[in-house]
């Protein structure tokens, strides 16, 4: 039998290995609640989720969730100051319109963040666009130009770029790559922004954090 | 609230279930309301349903609507042709699963489905109440159902569940009485009544009292005011219902006949349904009661009460869990308001779950058989059962 620990998804796993037990966690589009619900679970964190689709929110619900139809940008502003051990944006930073009052608002809500997204400069992206003239078209961002809702494209290396300007300080990095339907994956240390599929970062306040 | 119920199509149903009674502020111990009146005796009709099990923290307390009574769900005998108004929703496997759950459903104070109201009778004089019954709050409603909750024996309620009139009263629950509520679902509801609820209401009561009919409320021994009463349902159905929701039931098809009658009969069938409800309505409800009613919903401010105008400061130090569902189409207490009350929760640091559920019915959505809505209440009650046993 699989247990579901083995049957998450190898990136969820990750963050889940980042979190404390019991602390307090909010999950930006949190879909239909995989991460939280493996973390209530597993680490007995005290979830919400903020998800604007209705039926992932009851989906989440269902499940015993504690989740908010609404919009992340609208949504995130309305609780007290640290409120959060973990504010956890997954996946969705290439959907955000404006990045950096986002991450702001996770930050101040927040005493951490974790914030993973897909690396557009893998390898793979950079031989697409270089041979085959089209925008790239992956498995991690499997869309065309006219009806993707990934808006931003963003590296591993411009993620960094990014914290330092906002002057968070990285408290973990991991580059992956997934495989077997995510299931599974490794860590790629070498060369991450041209080998990792995905970048997972957990970010704290102040730069000196790491 | 409008009236949907049908008998399960499943045949599944908690079967018999009986009316109760209980009298409390008797002779010395008056109850005193709100506008400072005391007042007393004070009987609320009740009904339950499933077992309360042995250390007491399975119970769901269900607060109904304007309208509503505490039949919320089976038959008081085999014959009846109708079941409790949230049939759908209450039963052995349903959204609120009475295998587990042992179910209260208490009549509002100032109603007339068994509870004390202006057409009860007044030991003073004899004779019913009429407009010298004083006028309630929606905290006094609470107030007569925490009373009935000592007499059961109950200190801490799993949940208290409704919509609309019973949302208000569910948002009450848990900021006066917060050490007793361990969750809460209000449906469909408002912190407060806006204008246009406001004003709806105001067009019902004046319908009401512009019958000549109504004789001050003073018409227990005489006429009722039977046609005031009927508009004021009419009125009331309309914000129940919603443009779609109207344009999908009538459209501007006529009633019974292929072309206009040219007269003041009812040609369409919106016009005829609403004739149908209203004259339906008045056989059932006290004209009295639906003023003292609406007026509380009118008064119902939980934010000034309770809050000194903010809506944070009306949820501050209340420690239950919140599902908070609106509806698309509700016009009558649109989502912004139920946003309103989830953004003040959040505010507070408690734990809330919103989902807006599309649906286009209008405010009447929360009472009609919806898997969605009830899948919801079936999880979220499941999920804070679950955390109280762990």
């Amino acid at each position: 039998m699989i247990s579901e620990a083995e049957n998450t998804r190898y990136d969820l796993g990750i963050i889940a290995s980042w979190i404390q037990p019991q602390s307090r966690v909010l999950g930006l589009g949190c879909g239909e609640g995989e991460l939280l619900h493996y973390l209530k679970t597993h680490k007995k964190v005290k979830e919400t989720g903020i998800e604007i689709k209705e039926e992932r929110v009851r989906t989440c619900i269902e499940k015993g969730l504690s989740v908010l139809q609404g919009d992340i940008n609208e949504e995130i502003l309305d609780y007290p100051d640290d409120y959060f051990d973990y504010v956890i944006l997954s996946q969705t930073l290439q959907q955000v319109y404006e990045p950096e009052s986002l991450i702001c608002a996770m930050m101040k809500i927040g005493k951490k963040g974790i914030v993973s997204f897909p690396n557009f400069c893998h390898w793979r992206i950079r031989m697409q666009l270089l041979f085959s003239g089209n925008v790239p078209v992956t498995r991690e961002l499997p869309y065309e130009w006219y009806d993707t809702p990934n808006i931003r494209v963003l590296s591993i290396k411009d993620f960094r770029k990014f914290t330092t300007k906002l002057k968070f300080g990285i408290l973990k990095e991991a580059a992956i790559v997934l495989r077997d339907g995510n299931r599974n994956g490794d860590i790629v240390k070498h060369y991450p922004n041209l080998f990792a599929t995905y970048g997972i970062f957990m970010i704290g306040k102040g730069k000196s954090a790491k | 609230m409008s009236e949907y119920i049908e008998h399960d199509p499943r045949g599944e149903s908690v079967g018999r279930v009986t009316r109760r009674f209980f009298t409390f502020a008797e002779s010395f111990e008056k109850m005193i309301l709100e506008n400072g009146v005391p007042f007393g005796p004070v009987t609320i009709a009740y009904e339950t349903c499933g077992t309360l099990n042995p250390d007491r923290t399975n119970v769901i307390l269900v607060l109904h609507a304007l309208t509503g009574d505490s039949h919320m769900a089976g038959v008081y005998s085999p014959e009846d042709a109708k079941p409790g108004w949230w049939d759908s929703m209450i039963g052995p496997g349903k959204g609120i699963d009475t295998n587990r759950f042992f179910v209260i459903c208490s009549n509002i104070m100032g109603g007339c489905m068994g509870s004390t109201g202006p057409s009860s009778l007044n030991p003073e004089t004899g004779k019913p109440y009429g407009t010298d019954f004083p006028v309630l709050t929606i905290g006094d409603m609470v107030r007569a159902q925490k009373k009935l909750m000592e007499h059961l024996g109950i200190t801490r309620i799993l949940s208290v569940v409704g919509g609309s009139l019973g949302g208000m009263q569910v948002l009450e629950w848990c900021v006066r009485y917060p050490e007793m509520v361990r969750s809460a679902i209000p449906l469909a509801t408002t912190t407060k009544h806006s204008a246009l609820a406001i004003a709806f209401n105001e067009v019902a009561r004046q319908a009401i009292m512009a019958d000549p009919n109504w004789c001050n409320g003073h018409y227990y021994s005489g006429r009722k005011p039977d046609l005031g009463l009927a508009v004021a349902r009419m009125i009331g159905h309309i914000t129940y219902l919603s443009d779609e929701s109207m344009r999908q039931k009538f459209g501007r098809r006529l009633q019974d006949q292929s072309d206009f009658s040219y007269g003041f009969k009812a040609d369409f069938q919106v016009e005829s349904y609403l004739r149908y409800q209203g004259s339906k309505f008045v056989e059932r409800f006290d004209a009295n009661s639906f003023l003292y009613i609406t007026k509380a919903a009118d008064y119902f401010d939980l934010e000034q009460q309770h809050g000194g105008g903010s809506p944070v400061k009306a949820f501050s130090g209340v420690p239950a869990k919140f599902l908070v569902i609106s509806f698309t189409s509700d016009w009558l207490y649109p989502t912004y308001q139920s946003r309103t009350m989830v953004k003040a929760m959040k505010k507070n640091g408690i734990d809330v779950s919103f989902c807006e559920i599309e649906a286009n019915c209008g405010h009447d959505a929360f009472l009609l058989p919806n898997e969605r809505l009830t899948n919801l209440i079936r999880g979220f009650l499941e999920g804070v059962f679950h955390d109280i046993g762990s």
